[in-house]
């Protein structure tokens, strides 16, 4: 029978919540510091949403581009970001990300290679110069295996499927630990830990057409929240412009970045290269624009100008839905995305291996030989936890935030490419912030056991209800409203009625009831998600509603220009008490001063 | 659309029973589009594991009309008439309905020794395509371990898991005996305490690979020659040595500490 108090205790020196790249590249850090580390993740080792990142990791290595560095990369960023960005979390990424990637081989991982050896870069949006390390279309699950593989042979604990409700407090207000429990068995178990480290990934599973996984619903980004720490950027979501469109099974599964590296370009119905009509003037100078200027440049970058497919993802997720608006959509919605015309079967096959298999056997499409029909699908969030750059500290001591849960590295729009590195730089900046940490911790904590048993009695409340909701109708109608009211563009009007109907959420979350017993039950973990869904929902929503202007992942239709004063400021989130159902509190928080010799970086080339 | 039933096995490790759901098809649905639309009505306790549902993560393998398949990948449309029976990976204990525990194969990742590369020079190593593809064949591995599942040597032996690591960890071993920057050796653990012995190349792992990898031919059959060559056969064992000593050599020479 299970019991409804914890079984099991736990105690650590870093505990680390997300085994994704963040998570696993924080861990090894900490072991390397000679600390006792474990690892928690809701899924199995392993099955992170790590392993859906197809293109690869960005690196200013100058492998294919000499004339790559660091500088360059920053200002990629932060051009990408549309200067949203926390200038010294670019500017750290840039200057580490090499070196992380050579870490990367020492540790197993096998990247495609150039003519003399070296590790092969490959073009993507938004980056100057070919600066992708990458195999094939499967970079994440080589950054994930590579890492996993180390984490094992480190001899790391991990407990997998093993669900974090909410982080603890000690006596003093420090993150002392957290409260979870078994999918396997269903029986809570308690950590303590001196320091935590959210590892978390994203929230893209509260909308209806997204690449995430189940497991993208926000639970960091809540759980820091609840637990005092500060969210930012909540509004800034990143639309992947290549989403499967057909069949509706598969929509919003992600088709990489890649196909349009390697060549792909982007028609309409009409067959026309549509993205010459997009180009933006931040970005005129440094586009093609002509076919024929675009084509010259994937030979050689001194050659021409990039073509206008490989603008910043926000820039291409935004043409496709006005052409589809316009009427010059595919059958099903989306556009066509044609490397068939453009590339051999035999070259098609071996640089994307990946996407020739999932369109042939998820939608009976020969990508060698037919254009892909593609659309807009939610894929990443650019806001998160606010922490500090150098030690991803959030501003609860005790705790941690790396990768897609912190905010503030990619601005308003993130790169393509940029997300991997992010991972790992800023995976191992937590492991190192952490044990920092520790080093100056004085006595010892105790546990708030007020907040392990308010998290238990929370979570098992559905099955002492009856008559409630069904969670599974929870989650579709949220999905709906979400992509409705706070989808890829945006209006006033939709974003206000977003946060009422949101309230209205809340009470449903608070009617659920359950079916089965806790041993594996889905609905059960769906209810346990529901409250992170909606507190990142909210989220959004407000800073959708409090950004009046259009920049990055954040598209308002009626403002559709930039804002001088909102470019300066990030819009944060802090909960007004410690229960998840307390009211928000939305302020404008101004950005970090960028140092003049960074500044003049972003000027060149403009 | 026409109705499908689908049987799906339910229970744990006490036992169980098939259940029968039956329900409109939609167009391009695979096989887990339906268990989520049965969890999302009749049965919100009905347990299965899946996470990218794009064949990537290699999560959602179960035995879809007796045969190892990832749900995910599996259409509707290329189903036999009838019903569709989905029961648990049959070489794993039972958790509940269609998870199992697979705590085997992560047993097994435990005890692979790690990769020894030689110190990284200044700008990283050299290493040309051609000597990275054969171990990146085997890192395609998405660990859904239809390969495990569907091994002979262990689904029908259970006592032979105490000393069998199964396909997906001979792909490993052999990722890592191929691999470019590798100084260990493992040949001695592959044979003694890995089973590779066991194996009698059945085929069977390399027919349910979703990633297409060739795990006997590419693999296996390699590492058994290695193995029993380091073992029994002193011509080979003085070979391997040279072999060896050349693959030293090469490396060497990419390695060299920038002056």
């Amino acid at each position: 029978m299970s019991t409804n108090t914890p079984t099991e205790h736990h105690e650590y020196d870093v505990l680390i919540i997300g085994a994704g790249g963040a998570g696993l590249r924080a861990a090894i850090e900490a072991k390397q510091r000679g600390l006792k580390v474990g690892i928690i993740t809701k899924s199995l080792l392993g099955k992170a949403h790590t392993v859906m990142a197809e293109g690869g990791m960005a690196a200013a290595m100058g492998n294919v581009y000499e004339e790559d560095n660091w500088m360059v990369h920053f200002r990629d960023t932060m051009r990408g970001g549309k200067y949203l960005n926390n200038y010294r979390m670019a500017e750290l990424h840039a200057k580490e990300s090499p070196d992380r990637v050579w870490e990367l081989e020492q540790w197993g991982a096998l990247f495609d290679r150039t003519k003399d050896g070296k590790i092969l870069q490959r073009d993507f949006g938004g980056h100057r110069y070919a600066r992708l390390a990458h195999v094939g279309d499967r970079t994440g699950l080589e950054l994930i295996r590579t890492l996993q593989q180390k984490v094992v042979s480190m001899g790391t604990d991990v407990f997998m499927e093993c669900k974090v409700l909410r982080l603890l407090h000690d006596q003093d207000g420090k993150i002392a630990g957290a409260v979870a429990y078994w999918r396997a068995s269903g029986e809570f178990v308690t950590f303590s830990a001196k320091a935590v480290v959210l590892a978390t990934g994203g929230v893209g599973k509260s909308w209806k057409f997204t690449s995430n996984s189940w497991e993208g619903t926000g639970d960091g980004h809540a759980m820091a929240m609840w637990a005092g720490a500060e969210l930012i950027d909540m509004e800034c979501i990143q639309f992947h412009p290549t989403g499967m469109v057909w069949p509706l099974s598969v929509r919003g599964i992600l088709v990489t970045e890649g196909v349009r590296g390697d060549g792909g370009v982007l028609r309409n119905s009409e067959g026309e290269r549509f993205m010459f009509n997009y180009v933006a003037d931040m970005f005129r100078g440094e586009t093609a624009e002509t076919e024929e200027e675009g084509d010259r440049w994937y030979e050689d970058h001194a050659a021409g100008r990039r073509p206008p497919e490989l603008l910043p993802r926000d820039e291409v997720a935004r043409a496709i839905n006005t052409e589809v608006k316009a009427g010059r959509g595919s059958p099903h919605g989306g556009v066509y995305l044609d490397i068939a015309s453009r590339r051999p079967a035999e070259f098609i096959r071996r640089r994307l291996p990946s996407m020739y298999h999932q369109f042939m056997e998820l939608a009976g499409v020969d990508i060698t030989r037919e254009a892909m029909e593609i659309g807009p699908t939610c894929h990443y969030i650019m806001g998160g936890v606010k922490v500090d750059a150098d030690t991803a500290a959030t501003k609860v001591p005790g705790l941690f935030a790396a990768g897609e849960v912190a905010g503030g590295m990619h601005g308003a729009n993130r790169l393509g490419g940029n997300s991997l590195s992010d991972l790992i730089v800023f995976g191992r900046r937590a492991g190192m912030g952490a044990a920092d940490y520790i080093e100056g911790l004085q006595g010892s904590a105790t546990l708030n056991q007020g907040e392990v048993d308010a998290a238990i009695a929370e979570a098992l409340a559905p099955f002492n209800r009856e008559n409630g909701e069904n969670p599974y109708d929870i989650q579709r109608d949220l999905q709906e409203m979400m992509q409705a009211n706070v989808g890829i563009i945006r209006t006033g009007s939709e974003v206000e009625a977003a946060i009422e109907t949101l309230e209205n959420f809340t009470e449903r979350v608070q009617n659920i009831s359950l079916k089965g017993g806790r041993q594996y039950n889905p609905g059960w973990n769906l209810a346990t998600d529901l409250p992170s869904m909606l507190t990142v929902s909210k989220c959004t929503a407000r800073g959708a509603r409090d950004r009046k202007e259009s920049r990055g992942g954040h598209t308002r239709e009626d403002f559709p220009g930039t804002d001088e004063q909102l470019s300066k400021v990030n819009i944060g989130h802090t909960l007004a008490g410690n229960d998840w159902t307390a009211s928000i509190k939305t302020e404008q928080i101004p950005l970090l001063p960028i140092p003049a010799e960074l500044k003049a970086l972003l000027e060149e080339g403009k | 659309m026409s109705d499908v039933t689908m049987r799906i096995w339910r229970g744990d490790s006490t036992g169980g029973q098939f259940e029968n759901y039956t329900l409109e098809q939609n167009e391009g649905e695979v096989v887990l589009d339906v268990i989520h639309r049965i969890q999302a009505t009749e049965a919100p306790d009905l347990a299965c594991r899946w996470n990218c549902k794009a064949g990537k993560c290699g999560s959602c393998a179960a035995e879809i009309n007796g045969k190892p398949r990832l749900m995910c990948m599996t259409r509707m449309s290329d189903m036999p008439e009838g019903p569709i029976t989905v029961t648990p990976m049959k070489t794993f204990p039972i958790i509940r309905d269609l998870v199992t525990d697979v705590s085997f194969n992560y047993a097994q990742a435990e005890k692979v020794p790690a990769l020894l590369p030689p110190p990284m020079p200044e700008g990283g190593y050299r290493i040309f395509q051609e000597d990275v593809e054969r171990s990146q064949e085997f890192r395609k591995c998405i660990e859904c371990f239809m390969c495990q599942d569907v091994c002979h040597v262990i689904r029908d032996h259970e006592d032979n898991k105490q000393h069998y690591a199964g396909p997906r960890f001979f792909i490993r071993y052999a990722e890592l005996e191929m691999h470019p920057l590798d100084t260990n050796d493992r040949r001695d653990l592959i044979r003694e305490d890995m089973g590779l012995g066991y194996c009698n190349i059945t085929k069977c792992c390399t027919e349910v690979c979703p990633e297409h990898i060739k795990i006997t031919d590419n693999a296996i059959i390699p590492l058994k020659e290695r193995v029993v060559d380091a073992h029994y056969d002193p011509v080979a064992w003085l070979g391997r040595k040279i072999r060896r000593k050349t693959k030293v050599s090469a490396q060497d020479a990419a390695v060299q500490p920038a002056p």
